[in-house]
């Protein structure tokens, strides 16, 4: 290293620190500086956000955010596990603990925060942690292992999160909070009881508004449990300290740079430290020019862009951020933004509150009817837009906007209403405008390229779905025709596809792929949307077209969902469960017993569904065949419970049974169940039938829902239940058992034929031009004149069906690949295994889900 | 007798840090589907083939999940890279390199692979 560089020294190799090296890197500064840096730690940056998900099974290399290669290239002297002790700041020098004293004409420090432990009476006992290195993880983690119940102080973010990981290690766990609710900081009174609901149900307790007084220990020392500030005794094993962070100030103290009266390195927008122009100081560690202390990762990522750019000369300036946050925490959606607690003058709440559910939302809206902030828990759907309208004077009611769907008038805002002004991503700061003049003067014709040009979208991600929605808007507006293909390798629709596959009687997706897919996406092998779904269209018209009906046929069997596949439902620790059919849930006690003996035969938990069957869960994949050869040999069949495809039929005991009964709904569901099983479709469908207006099959909740009257039979359509319920519309009235069966023939195939991939018939119906007028001018008057051929789709179809399990079970060939592995077909996959619940048993599940608080846009659905 | 060298069929190997370790027949892996297969140490891999027969394998344990089912997801081509859809949550890997094309941080292990007539003397 050549010693007429200057040098710049950086203390902290934390999450601030490393951007920071990436920041003089991309100015170019590493190469005209020598450029030092002082790490703490016994390992080099790592990513602190994802901490917790060590506990989900990321090993500390997985946290990395150090490439040493980067490290060296840029010639950058990390000296890992040794602190700084002193700075000199007359003599700009920097020693650390192991002796080295290095010179600097820059210093930056970026030493971060440091747990805040309150000082009761046996905080140091052995047993007690704090929660913030990977380092205090190990400690946690190997402790637990002699331990059985453990207590957090803290009910804030860290903490909870803290807690879910002690839940995750097998403890007991309790949480204490002195302030009256959980995450006092983000949430108010209505959103902290919301959480509280859903965190206890999770089986974490809570204590809020008690302190910790006292650590309890044991002769040796160790922790036996807290007093608390209400006279009662926690007894735990473990403590974990969460009650806030301060900044790492020490070192500046001691060499003198002015500290805010709570701490933090004061600095100006520039961040340069208030007392010397020679030093730096960046992310928790700083007291920021608007006088507070960020304790979020974003900005410290500004601060740390703009210390290196001040370095370089360039202009740039902190002037303060976003606090708005959107988190996925244990499970549950907690966002705020804005003036989330509505401090300013005359401002009004509008709060629509279930706690029951878990469900909390507040909007605070000033005098003048602007949205000046507000608080989502359990269901932040509407964040993205909410945070744009901060600021501005929403389109529509606040009501609108926090109530339910179904309750009062939901309000759908597009981003459309938007002012130019606001800001979308807060990330990055990129306001509505810039993403329309990325459209509109760059040229960028989809999310990614908008992603790229503007920067938005590429933070915490919680903007991306409003992204896409502005992108689409704008790319219409300007007269674009919008790219409405069903995925990057085909440019057409489903329904287009639907069209070319029954027009052409192509009967294999590489030919439909190589002849009609984008030029890109030709010769190659598709993806994860278009297979499946082409696998359903030619399964749906595969009689017709002549192809093979069956699923696991040649090509097809590649194509198929993981499900359909096996021919069963895949779980979450890798095993399936099994569902044969019990048309119109009628079944004979003979057949009762097979399925209670099949299962603890295999041992397997059952359940009565919600769709009036059996299911038997926790069977692995080579259980799978032997299970279904006696299924088959009692008389059963698939259920298709794993196939987009006719689930079930329900019914009501009806006329037969029931007093009020006016037809045989029983014998009506059976009829219709046999009629439409194996039936592939853009999604799931399901049915029911009620003997009378009672309704006791809740038929109006169905796809197609059939309700007897003393005439004959009304036809509902469209219904849903499920996430976005829908009730049935009334088709056609007073029908024949025929007339009945043939309109259910024509409608089925109609919505085969025009609905989206994953498109219930309920959003279909709404989607479609004309909606329940026009399905009904086409499949009751037959106004588009294809009636004869969509009867004659379905005809083929019902003279057609086979069952498919019991294809499989007679094909060796096929049989073969239902094996853990293709070298061991006897062993079973050790990652299976079960512990046992009430008087069966469940998947056992090494920490998987709890505790693992993934940032919104990490992972993608 | 006479001594006649005869190929059988190809086999599937794959290159741990020993060496070469034989897993199964070439034909036991469809087009576009995985297998899973077991390895000396207890861990697991997911085998591969795509449409022109090239061979790829990555650890058969999705990262987001826990559970051994990579084998078991859909495989498709992005922007000219070959990928598999996890069955449970969805994200996709790479199967060349084993990282994970939705999520930066995260990639499982690819090994080599490749196929060998094996020599049977008959
Ligand atoms: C087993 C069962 C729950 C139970 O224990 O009762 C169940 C279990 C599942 N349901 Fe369901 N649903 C079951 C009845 C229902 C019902 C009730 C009904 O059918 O009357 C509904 C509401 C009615 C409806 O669909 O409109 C229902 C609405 C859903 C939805 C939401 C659909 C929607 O349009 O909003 C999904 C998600 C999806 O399909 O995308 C879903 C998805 C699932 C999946 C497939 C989730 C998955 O991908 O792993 C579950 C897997 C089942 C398995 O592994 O075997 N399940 N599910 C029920 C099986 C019924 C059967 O015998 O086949
Ligand atoms: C479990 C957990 C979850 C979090 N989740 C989120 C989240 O979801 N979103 C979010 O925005 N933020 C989150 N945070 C906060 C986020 O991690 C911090 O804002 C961020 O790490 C701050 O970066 P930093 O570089 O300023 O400090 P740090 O990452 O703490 O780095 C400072 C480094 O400096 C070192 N150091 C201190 N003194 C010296 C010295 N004298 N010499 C040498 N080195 C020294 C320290 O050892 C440390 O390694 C979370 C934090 C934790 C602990
Ligand atoms: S719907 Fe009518 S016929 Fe059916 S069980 Fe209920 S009351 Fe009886
Ligand atoms: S708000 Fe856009 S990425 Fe975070």
């Amino acid at each position: 290293m050549s010693t007429d560089q200057s040098t710049i020294v950086l203390v902290g190799h934390g999450m601030v620190g490393q951007r920071f090296l990436e920041a003089l890197a991309e100015r170019g500064l590493t190469a005209t500086h020598r450029v030092v840096v002082l790490c703490e730690e016994p390992r080099p940056a790592y990513d602190r956000v994802a901490l917790t998900s060590y506990f989900s099974g990321k090993t500390p290399d997985d946290l990395s955010m150090t490439d040493l290669a980067f490290i060296e290239e840029h010639g950058i002297e990390l000296y890992v596990g040794d602190p700084a002790e002193a700075v000199d700041r007359e003599a700009k020098t920097v020693t650390a603990r192991s002796g080295l004293v290095v010179g600097y004409d820059v210093l930056v420090l970026a030493t971060g925060s440091y747990p805040f432990v309150p000082p009761v009476p046996g905080k140091d006992a052995t047993g007690c942690f704090v929660y913030r290195t990977i380092e205090d993880l190990l400690a946690i983690e190997e402790y637990a292992k002699t331990a059985t119940t453990g207590a957090v102080v803290g009910g804030g973010l860290l903490g909870l999160e803290a807690a879910g990981a002690l839940k995750g290690l097998g403890l007991t766990s309790h949480i204490v909070e002195f302030a009256p609710r959980l995450m006092p900081v983000q949430v108010d009174e209505g959103g902290g009881a919301a959480l509280l609901r859903t965190i206890e149900e999770m089986g974490l307790s809570v204590h809020t508004g008690v302190g910790t007084q006292e650590i309890v220990t044991d002769g040796e020392g160790a922790v036996r449990g807290m007093k608390l500030s209400d006279g009662s005794e926690l007894a735990t094993d473990l403590v974990v300290f969460s009650a806030g962070v301060r900044p790492r100030d020490q070192l500046a103290r001691e060499c003198g740079l002015t500290v805010g009266e709570r701490g933090g390195i004061a600095v100006d927008e520039q961040c340069r430290t208030v007392s010397d122009p020679h030093v730096f100081a960046i992310g928790e560690c700083a007291l920021a020019a608007d006088g507070r202390v960020y304790g979020l990762v974003a900005p410290g990522y500004e601060q740390a862009a703009t210390a290196a750019a001040t370095i370089a000369e360039d202009e740039a300036a902190f002037t303060g951020a976003d606090l708005s946050t959107k988190l996925k925490l244990l499970g549950v959606d907690v966002a705020s933004f804005g003036d989330a607690h509505g401090t300013a003058d005359g401002c009004l709440d509008v709060v629509y509150s279930d706690s029951r559910a878990g469900l909390y939302k507040k909007l605070v809206i000033g005098r003048d009817g602007t949205l000046l902030g507000g608080i989502l828990v359990g269901d932040a759907e509407a964040y993205g837009t909410l945070k744009a309208f901060t600021g501005s004077v929403p389109p529509v009611s606040p009501e609108s906007l926090v109530l339910p769907a179904g309750a009062g008038a939901p309000a759908q805002l597009g981003p459309a209403a938007l002012p130019d002004d606001a800001v979308i991503c807060s990330c990055h700061n990129v306001t509505k405008g810039t993403i329309r003049g990325a459209v509109t003067d760059h040229q960028c014709v989809t999310v990614p390229e908008v992603k790229k040009c503007t920067k938005a979208g590429t933070g915490c991600g919680s903007c991306v779905k409003v992204l896409g929605q502005l992108v689409t808007a704008e790319l219409e507006a300007s007269g674009v025709e919008v790219d409405k293909g069903l995925c990057g390798c085909f440019g057409q629709t489903r329904e287009e596809l639907y069209e070319i596959v029954l027009a052409l009687r192509i009967t294999s997706y590489q030919e439909l792929l190589d002849r009609y897919g984008r030029e890109a996406a030709r010769g190659g092998d598709g993806c994860e949307v278009c297979k499946p779904t082409v696998g359903s269209i030619i399964a749906s018209l595969a009689p017709a077209i002549g192809a093979s009906g069956y699923v696991l046929d040649g090509e097809q069997a590649a194509l198929q969902d993981t499900n359909d596949h096996f021919l069963a439902n895949l779980q979450k620790n890798g095993s399936y469960s099994v569902v044969p059919r019990i048309p119109g849930g009628e079944i004979a006690p003979e057949k009762l017993i097979v399925i209670g003996e099949i299962a603890r035969d295999f041992g397997l938990y059952t359940k009565i569904t919600g769709g009036q069957r059996i299911d038997m869960f926790g069977a692995r994949v080579e259980q799978l065949p032997s299970i279904w050869a006696r299924l088959v040999d009692a008389g059963f069949e698939s259920g298709h419970a794993y196939g987009k495809s006719l689930r079930t039929v329900k019914s009501c005991v009806g006329r037969t049974w029931c007093r009020y009964g006016v037809q045989d709904s029983v014998r009506m569901a059976i009829d219709l169940e046999l009629r439409y099983r194996g039936l592939r479709s853009p999604h799931k469908l399901k049915s029911a039938v009620s003997g009378c207006a009672r309704e006791c099959a809740e038929a109006q909740s169905k796809d197609f829902g059939v309700i007897a009257t003393s005439s004959g039979w009304n036809l509902y359509v469209g219904g849903n239940g499920g996430a976005t319920p829908r009730h049935a519309d009334l088709l056609a009235q007073d029908l024949s058992d025929a007339e009945l069966v043939r309109l259910i023939d024509r409608f089925l195939m109609f919505y085969i034929r025009t609905a989206d991939r994953l498109e219930r018939t309920s959003t279909w119906l709404e989607r479609i031009p004309g909606g329940l007028d026009h399905v009904r001018d086409v499949v009751v008057h037959d106004s588009l004149g294809i009636c004869d051929e969509l009867e004659a789709l379905m005809s083929a179809h019902v003279a057609g069906y086979r069952d498919e399990w019991a294809e499989t079970i007679n094909d060796p060939e096929k049989l073969a690949r239902f094996v853990s592995f293709v070298n061991a077909p006897d062993t079973p996959d050790p990652v299976v295994g079960f512990v046992p619940e009430r008087d069966q048993m469940k998947p056992d599940l090494p920490l998987l889900s709890i505790g693992h608080r993934p940032l919104e846009g990490t992972s993608q659905r | 007798m006479t001594l006649a060298p005869e190929t059988t069929d190809l086999l599937v190997q794959l290159r741990l840090t020993d060496g070469w370790f034989t897993v199964c027949d070439l034909n036991r892996l469809l087009p576009g589907r995985g297998v899973a297969a077991l390895l000396p140490d207890g861990t697991q891999a997911a085998l591969f083939r795509d449409r022109t027969g090239t061979l790829y394998a990555i650890d058969n344990r999705d990262p987001f999940t826990g559970a051994a089912v990579l084998s078991r997801g859909l495989t498709g081509t992005h922007g000219g890279r070959p990928f598999v859809a996890s069955p449970l949550l969805k994200q996709r890997f790479d199967l060349a390199t084993g990282q994970c094309l939705d999520d930066e941080s995260v990639r499982v292990t690819a090994y080599e692979v490749r196929a060998r007539a094996v020599t049977a003397a008959v």
